[in-house]
């Protein structure tokens, strides 16, 4: 037992690692992009320290630990890592940040990258939301759930998948960084809409069918946990999205149309 | 001139009802369900299909209340926001989606009942006349400001 705890120990020191040079690297590229470029916003850098610290939070440490026996609490580090997490990281615009600090023919490279067809197909919203759902639907309604308490490789490709899968989906539903495939407002609109829903049916499911393993009584606050998290951390996602589609160009030359075509101009904005 | 009226007319209608419609799936999860405890999160004796409705309706709702209001913004900044057509458009959407829930969703679907070991009766009927109210006077509204602008357009005409 106490063997097991100094290995326990030992990998969560381990755990911090990636997470400290990820907050070391975005601060030293936001350096070398302030040299360049017009000063890299800090609200930015706040949303990346916090994503990446919600992240450790997630997968090392108490609630972590708590997580492996309490299923409202794995519920909590869920929320985070699949929806609130990779919300805030594809709000710090690493992305654009990478772009901006590495030499240009190295950013070439990654732009290429980037529209690539692979990162086309990956990041729409269509794929996004199904690989997004499709791994939670599978997570809670087999024995895969099971699994991954018993395996610590399942567990990591199940935490990994969670991570990545929410990140995709955010992008694929918002534009913080550069994009060069995009799909319509209303696609990304009605996407969103079934994943909400999609994730809100689960979580009544969860309620009334306790994973394996978990009791009733757990799978009854896992699943309202599930429910309500979810709704929070949604509505930041359609708060950004409406932001964009109201300050779109596109949006906006059309309305001033419409405006221009009335009898009276509207006082707070003559036409253009 | 006609076509831009009538798109900022039916901007303000829009906005109005998914405004509504969110106020009062939000209200139903704040009051009903958080609050009073009345309304179960999930009572087992939910049809599948009435699992799905809610899904969709919970998760348009939440969508809607956020795009109408940006909508409204979106009209004041503008100067273009009919208070009264709006007000009427938000009290149908309301009525409109009271009584979804409470015929649909409560009673066929059988999502969950308004309360549990009363007499739902009454309940039932009290919430469906509130909504049948709401739709009643959401129409009043919006009728009186159409045949308002109507005459305003008319005397428009004619003056010029």
């Amino acid at each position: 037992m106490h063997h097991h705890e100094n290995s326990f120990n030992l990998l969560t020191y381990i755990g911090f690692i990636p997470f400290i040079v990820s907050i070391f690297l975005y601060v030293y590229a936001v350096e070398t992009s302030n040299k360049k470029f017009r000063d890299w916003p800090f609200y930015r850098i706040i949303l990346f320290i916090i994503g990446n610290l919600s992240i450790v939070l997630a997968i090392i440490g108490p609630l972590a630990k708590q997580s492996h026996t309490h299923f409202v609490y794995h519920m909590y580090t869920h929320l985070i890592l699949g929806m609130l997490g990779p919300l805030l990281i594809v709000l710090s615009a690493p992305m654009t940040l990478l772009l901006r600090s590495i030499p240009i023919k190295t950013a070439r490279k990654v732009s290429r990258l980037l529209k690539s067809k692979y990162v086309q197909i990956m990041s729409h919203p269509i794929l996004a939301g199904i690989l997004n759902l499709g791994g939670l639907w599978i997570l809670y309604t087999t024995s895969l759930f099971e699994m991954m308490h018993h395996s610590i490789m399942i567990s990591i490709l199940v935490h990994g998948h969670i991570f990545l899968a929410g990140y995709f989906f955010t992008i694929s539903i918002v534009y913080i960084d550069p994009t060069p495939h995009r799909t319509s407002f209303l696609m990304r609109s009605i996407v969103l809409i079934l994943y909400m829903a999609g994730h809100s049916i689960l979580s009544k499911w969860i309620y009334a069918n306790p994973p394996g393993g978990v009791s009733k009584l757990d799978a009854e606050y896992g699943g309202l946990t599930m429910y309500y998290g979810g709704d929070l951390v949604d509505v930041i996602l359609i708060i950004v999205l409406c932001y964009q589609l109201f300050h779109s160009r596109t949006i906006q030359a059309k309305l001033s149309k419409f405006y221009s075509k009335l009898k009276k101009p509207s006082p707070r904005f003559p036409q253009l | 001139m006609r076509t831009a009226k009538r798109t900022i007319d039916s901007m303000n209608f829009w906005s109005g009802i998914l405004f509504g419609l969110g106020a009062v799936a939000f209200i139903d999860e704040a009051l009903f369900h958080q609050l009073l405890h009345w309304h179960h999160f999930y009572d087992l004796s939910t049809t599948s299909i009435g699992l799905i409705s809610d899904g969709l309706f919970h998760a348009f709702s939440w969508f809607a209340t956020v795009a109408a209001l940006f909508m409204v913004g979106n009209l004041k900044r503008r100067g273009n926001w009919q208070k009264k057509r709006w007000f009427g458009a938000y009290i149908l959407g309301a009525g409109i989606f009271q009584l979804y829930d409470g015929i649909i969703q409560h009673k066929l679907m059988r999502l969950h009942q308004i309360r549990y070991n009363v007499e739902i009766f009454y309940y039932d009927l009290i919430w469906n006349v509130i909504a049948a109210i709401m739709i009643v006077i959401g129409v009043l509204v919006l009728n009186s400001e159409k045949a308002k602008s109507k005459k305003v357009g008319e005397s428009q005409v004619a003056s010029s």
